[in-house]
């Protein structure tokens, strides 16, 4: 048995009395962790009523037929009471199978699957190849450093402004596009070249975490290592995927896991990108967003039961990943 | 091995050979550029006096001027914004890393019956998408009249803030040498002691970190602004830079040039806190 010391306390766990009962053993547990306990209360309240509460409401509207025109509203004087009722899981029940459950669920699940999955794999890529370009020993490193987090630097709301006016008609990206000749896409009007032009952006934006985040990953791994497998006659390729790989798995399973959430999530650049004007493009955040703010009557209980299925697949997929990351002895590093 | 083959001049480990080090120039040129053009650009435009003047880039450079900063910072609520920015970012912070503090170190040193689902709780609040809380959330401060009111705003983002302080200050506390709270201990001071007078002091950067990570999400955030924040003088930047485009005139000059106005002072700030972020993001990042 592994022997914890309590910090704090400084007893182990190892070692204790025999087991005494119930009340004793909740007498016993309170006594010794009353510390940890009152130190955790204040965000264990602010979690309860700015979390718990809302997702419990919010949970309880998806199971009722709430909009903008039945839920209590406050118009000048007159305050009008809410008359929606409950329907059971008719809301899931509509958006998984309904009729043209296809264009409003699974279309935008498919999308977003794949904007997740390309999004991911293309920060990962670029930032591990910047990462290791700026590895070396090279002259100016730090000038390209500075560079390269710009995108990261700057809100997120004020660059994807900066694309769109690149990106609109007659734009520079399509005058370039057309002194060379070349096909000009209308970028914020077809759906296959929104969403291309959805991903580009986004891919911008996410770059620079993961090339610092794989920089300080590069350089915590011990020099030595390279010095032996030189030694051993390895290669360039041979020393990347035998030390470098290996020694990067830590850092990578976090920020991969937290792209794929961070990208899944991303309602940001979607929504500047293209308002309320493409429905095609919308990945399910925004979406359910559309749903529930971005039409009239507000549809709130699907938007709501959008959110509940979100949060699910997001759940289901970090225990998976957990999982997956356990049985290959990889400790996830958050 | 590739290092016996020089005949001349050993190289030693690192070093580049002439090609690599002109491909790796090249390479990273290439990207610096794609990375810096979309916001010179913007810069750029903002200096163009029309609306339609990013059609037409190339006529900026002969009637360049600053009159839409000038235009901006006197006849637009841009101050108003700035205001409102301001508090509910700073409101945010404050409260989110006060109320975090404690508990990064108590899930830093003490092991309590409850310990792993309570950090399973503050991994999934994280990753809370916006979809989840923003309806009930807009339902129940519509109940409280605290839409359209910064407090309202500040609270639905400690909903994200408070979680994320723990885990980030939690990853800082476990880089603290365990040796300090039992000299604390040894010392006579109770864990509450040993929390307040010799790890907070400890700590500082931490919290530094975590206060400018809270303060730069919250900044930058956009969908519960837009949605809980209905007069235009409580508009954060987020929402009020969208103005100049969903009006039927859009008046893309002065977007620009407010775009640069705000870019500017949080770039500034960003980099004068990367160094720590990086560190402290990675520190939460890579202890278990």
């Amino acid at each position: 048995m592994t022997v914890a010391i309590d910090r704090a306390t400084g007893k182990r766990h190892g070692d204790r009395a025999p087991r005494p009962g119930p009340r004793g053993r909740l007498k016993s547990a309170y006594q010794k962790h009353w510390y940890a306990y009152a130190m955790i209360i204040p965000v264990v309240v602010v979690l309860g009523v700015l979390v718990l509460y809302p997702l419990v409401y919010g949970l309880y509207l998806t199971l009722t037929d709430a909009n903008s025109l039945n839920t209590a509203r406050t118009i000048g004087v007159n305050h009008i009471d809410a008359t929606y009722k409950f329907i059971g899981l008719d809301n899931y029940k509509d958006i998984l199978f309904g009729p043209t459950s296809y264009d409003r669920f699974w279309s935008h699940f498919i999308w977003t699957i794949v904007w997740t999955a390309v999004c991911v794999t293309l920060h990962y890529t670029i930032g591990l190849a910047l990462a290791l370009l700026l590895n070396q020993k090279l002259r100016g490193r730090t000038l390209y450093r500075l560079i390269l987090i710009l995108p990261w630097a700057v809100p997120t709301f004020v660059t994807v402004f900066g694309w769109r006016f690149m990106l609109a008609d007659g734009g520079i990206i399509n005058t370039a596009l057309h002194t060379l000749h070349l096909p000009q896409p209308d970028w914020l009007e077809s759906t296959f070249w929104q969403r291309t032009a959805a991903i580009m952006v986004n891919t911008w934006c996410g770059v620079p975490f993961m090339m610092v985040s794989m920089l300080g990953g590069l350089q915590s791994i011990d020099a030595s290592l390279y010095e032996a497998a030189e030694m051993d006659g390895a290669g360039p390729w041979q020393r990347f995927r035998y030390v470098t790989l290996p020694g990067l798995r830590s850092v990578s399973s976090t920020v991969v896991l937290l792209g794929v959430i961070w990208t899944f999530n991303q309602f940001a650049v979607i929504f500047l990108l293209f308002g309320n004007t493409a429905p095609d493009a919308s990945i399910l955040v925004t979406w359910s967003y559309y749903l529930g703010f971005g039409q009239q009557p507000r549809d709130f209980a699907q938007s709501a039961a959008y959110g509940i299925l979100l949060l699910a697949i997001l759940i289901v997929f970090t225990s998976f990943y957990r999982r997956w990351l356990n049985r290959n002895d990889q400790q996830l590093a958050i | 091995m590739s290092t016996t083959t020089t005949p001349q001049r050993t190289r030693r480990r690192g070093e580049l050979g002439r090609a690599g080090s002109l491909a790796s120039h090249g390479i990273l040129i290439v990207a610096s550029l794609i990375a810096l053009f979309p916001i010179a650009w913007l810069v750029f435009l903002s200096l163009g006096p029309d609306s339609d003047d990013y059609l037409h880039p190339a006529g900026i450079w002969k009637k360049m001027t600053l009159g839409n900063y000038s235009f901006v910072l006197q006849h637009t609520e841009f101050f108003d914004w700035l205001k409102s920015s301001l508090i509910v970012s700073l409101g945010t912070t404050v409260i989110g890393v006060t109320i975090a503090a404690s508990t990064g170190y108590a899930v830093s040193r003490m092991r309590f019956p409850g310990y792993r689902k309570f950090m399973w709780v503050l991994l999934v609040t994280q990753m809370f998408p916006i979809a989840v809380l923003i309806v009930p959330m807009y339902q129940i401060l519509a109940d409280l009249q605290l839409i359209d009111s910064y407090l309202g705003l500040i609270l639905v983002y400690c909903s994200t803030a408070v979680p994320y302080c723990a885990w980030l200050l939690k990853g800082y506390f476990d880089t603290i040498p365990f040796e300090i709270d039992e000299a604390g201990r040894v010392d006579g001071l109770n864990p509450f002691g040993t929390f307040a007078r010799l790890i907070l002091p400890l700590a500082k950067p931490g919290l530094a970190v975590a206060a400018f990570y809270s303060f730069l999400t919250a900044f930058g955030e956009v969908a519960f602004a837009s949605t809980f924040m209905l007069s235009d003088t409580k508009y954060t930047f987020a929402v009020g830079l969208q103005t100049f485009v969903s009006e039927h005139d859009a008046q893309r000059n002065l977007m620009a040039a407010t775009a640069v106005l705000i870019a500017i002072p949080v770039a500034a700030f960003f980099y004068l806190v990367q160094k720590n972020l990086v560190t402290g993001l990675t520190a939460g990042g890579t202890k278990g």
